[in-house]
């Protein structure tokens, strides 16, 4: 039977939905036991959340004050040491599981499965390669240790109604001070997570400038939307990097998503296709993004995005 | 010798488009581009600028891979590496074999700092930076975007979903270097000329012990579902409308 431990994303008060993800991808494995861990200087706030999600058996919650901020290498000895009980361990293939995992599956001498977007058996599983542009099913092998992080885009959230027993645990290792966390610093933007939005406005180069994009803000806004930017615009400097999706940015599954000003690079349409609804308006009309957009509008975005938020009222 | 080290990976080239193999196998590589992977050429760039700030003696540049990986390392040395090591191979090998092989270099080359890139833009699995952190039980800082280094110390911005994060690591550490890190520089021909002197030493697996043997077993590669293309609509008042049939204002 499969024993699984999903290792909680936080920010110290709240659990990432991200976290949500893994456990819906955890409990697509038949029979599985699901247990969820939480690392931190205090865990309660965070395992008492953890506690009500739908198919979570235990939360496991460490406090330690090294647990303050998650740097993976203070994080990794003790979630390896957690593992030694469980089949696999999952985490978040966000930019916090993306540091921390591979450092577990090397403690413990495994490979890791990245970015899983579908749960074939126990020990199979689908991820994409290439950029998206072939999808890989791989097997480990039945004695192994399964170690993976969940492509958050392609799983539903697991739901509320659960009623988990929460068990303080000490791994009892030691944790490194080589790495010590500075600062973090990040837009507060007061507009939804791009990656957990429900609608996403995003804008290209063809924007101009970072004057240019508040337009994107202005329309995203009165959607309600989470804002994002191709690589060229962030790159150009109009926007902060944490906007960027695509592969080597966030890969988003939105039910509303307009690309505005972004022509479709392979790259870009890595991270949106996963979206229910593809609008794109583009200059263009050749544009590759046409080629997946379910909805399409050639123009001239200075004209169209204005009329486009009057007429929304 | 204060030394860098820096993985150099051979990949199909960022521009092919990709097709999968009518048996369902792998891809195609055959008679595609091959390049350095995009975010190595950024780590090696990074090297190269310390050194130049007189931070670092000599930048090694390592390849895992076949035969014609030279051909990157060459690419490596015109860039400005000192010396190259091919670990010559002819299967993939999986990231954690990829760390060992660097941990066992490490103990041979004693680098200060190893840089590589965030994810090597084949597989996508974004491990082997992390993986020889652990192995090695030494920091590590994945998607730098800015490096700064002195007194032994490293202070590393790195690119995180919510925004930028700041690091203090000790020395020895490893680095997976994100895209904007730097822009890697145009290599010119005298110094393609120059590199072909520049020492580049083959070595086998057997050197280092290490299975190259993947732990997964390859089941099937699928092209991915396609989006069908869908309508042009001719102006707003049509696309307001559209989304309002879908639900979706």
């Amino acid at each position: 039977m499969s024993t699984i431990l999903v290792v909680a994303e936080h920010d110290g008060g709240k659990l990432n939905p991200s976290t949500l993800k893994c456990v819906s991808c955890a409990s697509k494995i038949p029979g599985a036991t699901v247990d969820v861990l939480v690392l931190a200087a205090d865990s309660s706030a965070v395992a008492a959340q953890a506690a009500t999600v739908a198919g979570v058996g235990k939360v496991l919650a460490v406090d330690n004050p090294a647990n303050a901020e998650a740097v993976a290498a203070v994080l990794a000895p003790q979630v390896a040491k957690l593992a030694a009980d469980y089949s696999h361990v999952f985490g978040p293939s966000t930019t916090f599981g993306k540091d921390l995992m591979p450092r577990v599956a090397a403690l413990l001498g495994v490979g890791q499965v990245s970015d899983v977007m579908a749960v074939e058996g126990p020990h199979r599983f689908k991820r994409p390669v290439y950029a998206g542009n072939a999808v890989l099913t791989l097997e480990v092998p039945a004695g192994d240790k399964v170690v993976a992080t969940v492509r958050v885009a392609s799983f539903e959230a697991a739901a509320a109604g659960g009623s988990a027993t929460i068990a303080k645990v000490d791994p009892g290792v030691a944790t490194p001070t080589h790495t010590r966390f500075v600062s973090r610093s990040g837009a507060t933007t007061g507009r939804p997570d791009l990656q957990a939005a429900s609608r996403v406005v995003a804008g290209g180069r063809a924007l101009g400038s970072a004057d240019g994009f508040k337009l994107i803000y202005s329309l995203a806004d009165k959607l309600g939307a989470a804002v994002g930017a191709s690589r060229a615009a962030v790159d150009a400097g109009y926007v902060p990097n944490d906007l960027q999706i695509g592969q080597t940015g966030k890969i988003i599954a939105p039910e509303l998503y307009i690309g505005i000003g972004i022509s479709g690079a392979i790259q870009h349409m890595t991270g949106i296709k996963d979206a229910r609804t593809i609008v794109a308006i583009n200059k263009d009309g050749e544009a590759p993004i046409f080629e997946a957009a379910d909805l399409g509008l050639v123009g001239d975005l200075f004209a169209i995005v204005p009329e486009l938020e009057k007429q929304l009222g | 010798m204060r030394r860098i080290i820096v993985g150099v990976k051979r990949v199909v080239d960022y521009n092919v488009r990709v097709r999968v193999k009518p048996d369902n196998s792998g891809v195609v590589t055959e008679g595609v581009k091959m390049s350095i992977n995009p975010f190595d050429e950024i780590a090696l760039e990074e090297a190269l600028r310390i050194k130049e700030r007189g931070l670092a003696d000599e930048v090694l540049a390592v390849s895992i891979g076949p035969a014609d990986a030279q051909q990157q390392l060459r690419t490596a040395l015109a860039m400005g590496a000192d010396r190259a090591v091919l670990v010559q191979t002819a299967v993939v090998v999986p990231p954690l074999s990829v760390a060992r092989i660097f941990r066992k270099l490490i103990e041979k080359e004693q680098p200060f700092l190893v840089l590589l890139g965030k994810q090597a833009i084949d597989d996508d699995n974004g491990q082997t930076a992390q993986m020889l952190g652990g192995i090695w039980d030494r920091p590590q800082a994945v998607s730098c975007s800015k490096v700064e280094i002195a007194d032994g110390k490293a202070t590393i911005t790195r690119e995180v979903d919510a925004g930028l994060e700041v690091l203090e690591i000790d020395l020895p550490a490893v680095l997976s270097v994100d895209l904007r890190l730097n822009e890697p520089r145009y290599v010119k021909l005298p110094d393609i000329m120059k590199a072909k002197k520049k020492p580049l030493d083959v070595l086998g697996l057997a050197d280092f012990g290490v299975s190259e043997a993947s732990p997964f077993t390859t089941v099937k590669v699928e092209p991915p579902p396609q989006r069908q293309k869908g309508v042009m609509v001719k102006d707003v008042a049509e696309l307001v409308d559209a989304l309002k049939k879908k639900g979706l204002l």
